[in-house]
């Protein structure tokens, strides 16, 4: 493999221009994909050892690549993590080198991740998750007191958000910003928490009487949904993003787990309807509550929409929680893909950050709807729950 | 749009970069990163960061005082929680009343209603003293279902308080989930302990 590095000065330069190039070239899109059914991308790994292979692997896994031998593979990555990262992918069959690229600064881990999102880029035309972040929350026995954590989508540089030593639940990001809602009992109470993790500072949003949980941010970052139980029963409610102008939204009697449309104009939730628990959508504006479609699974809870408006997840209980996938518009049935609760999606809208029990310790996991590969990610003691990947 | 107004000058900038070194094509590009992570709460390295101002709690000093909209229809709306301030908890006044609750089910069993007509009892005995209920569930159920469920647990036997005549101002509510068992096992025997309303007795603050 030719490697090529002429001129280490000019490479920011060079990243944009080359961006710009590859816009100009025809690119054939293969947009086929089917939950829980594509097949993997066959590619060829080579050169690489350590850490920086363990993270392109990785990487690579949870957004549907698969490691085969030269001979098998449709593209080769070749490179070396000796030092620094570099690397480059060529198309097999046109013995074209379509992405050639070096990294330095910031950590080995981190350039690694930065070529798998080039990787990414170059192969699927989509940006990477190489360089993304969760929040869960982590119990060191499995119930009660825990505390808020945010790491590296694959759980790597973990680190405490929270120091209250109460019970603390459902993180969820205000998209664009290093900032999180999470509930916490820390007043005695479940209130929301807005807390701003580049200032440190936090401020109760929500702290009225009774159950005030499951904070979910609205697309744009400027609106609130959550579950608050101050009328006399846990429903739906809509604020601004600082706690004000609160909506009463719903009155079903088991609502639970509310989460945004990417047009920010749905409210989706979990309810119960005509003796069943169902998964409805609402306006923010209010009115009628439509019911969704998920026939074929029973018990649907805690739904996340997709960042590109088109899918829906949630999780199904039907002895053992699973983790589900539909199409947001109803068309096609959902798919059960594995064991698992609190499905979040990453930016991408086809990897998932979820949880499941082993062992009665629950652990977190990655996984690509399309071809249903996932790996765990958990790094923390204790028991790891509620997982939110920031957009 | 910000890549825009970037792209030009770095373009130009490539132009006579590549001008000067002279560099074949297919030089590997090199990218930069951020440096090293930093604790959370620090200033440095973070992608996407607070880029707007944002003051939560600014506008709503006094969350308890928004007005409520209108309630659903038989539900009571809660006491506010400064009514609470400071009292003290008797967790064992009250023990032997805990009231338990068939398996994803708020409703209150009929053979459980004489633990509340004896809460309801206690209660009118002494006007300053009031009840915090805790609603629990077990470990089966999501967790956020769950600290639905445990709070839907807890209206339901406040409703049935307000029934049997004890006042919503002397009521106050909170949900653990599935995050207090009082039997950390995991069957059924367990589960029937943890599907509860604990009654905790609250008394007025020292001195007063």
């Amino acid at each position: 493999m030719k490697k090529n590095i002429c001129n280490l000065v000019t490479i920011g330069l060079a990243a944009v221009a080359l961006a710009g190039a590859r816009a100009q070239e025809i690119r054939i899109e293969n947009t086929i994909k089917i939950v829980g059914m594509t097949k993997p991308i066959p590619v060829a790994l080579d050169g690489f050892t350590g850490e920086a292979a363990e993270v392109l692997k990785f990487d690579l896994y949870v957004q549907g690549f698969s490691f085969v031998t030269p001979e098998a593979a449709q593209f080769l990555i070749h490179g070396s993590g000796a030092g620094s990262v570099s690397g480059s992918v060529t198309d097999k069959v046109s013995r074209r080198v379509m992405l050639s690229s070096s990294y330095n600064g910031a950590s080995l881990r981190r350039q690694a991740h930065a070529f798998a999102n080039d990787i990414v880029q170059t192969i699927q035309n989509k940006p990477g998750i190489g360089l993304t972040k969760i929040a869960f929350k982590s119990q060191p026995s499995g119930f009660g007191g825990g505390e808020i954590y945010v790491a590296d989508f694959d759980g790597y540089g973990a680190q405490a958000v929270t120091t209250d030593r109460a019970i603390a639940a459902k993180p969820a990001w205000v998209p664009h910003q290093l900032a999180l809602y999470y509930t916490s009992y820390a007043r005695n109470n479940p209130d929301i928490f807005y807390h701003s993790l580049s200032s440190g500072q936090r401020r109760v949003v929500a702290g009225y009487s009774g159950l005030n949980t499951s904070a979910s941010v609205s697309p744009d970052g400027s609106k609130l949904a959550m579950v608050l139980s101050k009328s006399g029963s846990p429903n739906i409610w809509i604020a601004n993003a600082d706690g004000s102008n609160l909506k009463h939204l719903t009155t079903g009697i088991e609502d639970s787990s509310p989460c945004w449309s990417a047009d920010g104009q749905w409210i989706c939730f979990a309810t119960k309807i005509a003796e069943r628990r169902r998964l409805a959508k609402v306006s923010v504006a209010g009115g009628a509550v439509h019911t969704l479609n998920t026939a074929g699974v029973a018990n649907p809870t805690e739904p996340d929409w997709s960042p590109d408006g088109k899918w829906i997840a949630f999780t199904s209980q039907m002895g053992d929680f699973s983790i589900c996938v539909m199409p947001a518009d109803g068309s096609l049935a959902p798919v059960v893909l594995v064991r698992g609760e609190n499905p979040s999606w990453a930016p991408n809208s086809r990897t998932l950050v979820f949880n499941h029990e082993t062992g009665h310790r629950q652990l977190l996991s990655v996984l690509d709807v399309f071809t249903k590969q996932y790996k765990d990610c958990t790094r923390t003691a204790g028991s790891n729950s509620q997982p939110a990947w920031a957009k | 749009m910000k890549m825009n107004q970037i792209v030009f000058p770095l373009t130009l900038a490539l132009v006579a970069t590549l001008a000067a070194t002279g560099c074949k094509k297919g030089t590997p590009k090199l990218t930069q990163l951020p440096g090293q992570r930093v604790p959370v709460g620090g200033t440095g390295e973070q992608p996407n960061l607070d880029t707007k101002p944002f003051t939560p709690g600014d506008a709503n000093p006094n969350p308890n005082g928004n007005p409520v909209p209108p309630a659903d229809p038989g539900k009571t709306a809660l006491a506010d929680r400064d009514l609470f301030e400071g009292m003290i908890k008797d967790a064992e006044a009250l023990k032997s009343y805990t009231v338990h609750f068939a398996f994803d089910s708020a409703v209150v069993k009929k053979g459980e209603e004489s633990n509340v007509s004896a809460v309801a009892a206690a209660l009118a005995t002494t006007a300053a003293n009031k009840l915090l209920i805790e609603g629990n569930c077990d470990e089966r159920g999501t967790e956020e279902y769950n600290r639905a469920l445990g709070e839907r647990r807890a209206d339901a036997l406040r409703e049935a308080l307000v029934k049997a005549g004890v006042s919503a101002d002397r009521i106050r509510t909170i949900s653990y989930g599935k995050d207090k068992p009082v039997d950390p096992g995991h069957d059924e025997a367990a589960w029937s302990k943890n599907r509860r309303g604990d009654f905790i007795l609250l008394l007025p603050k020292a001195g007063v």
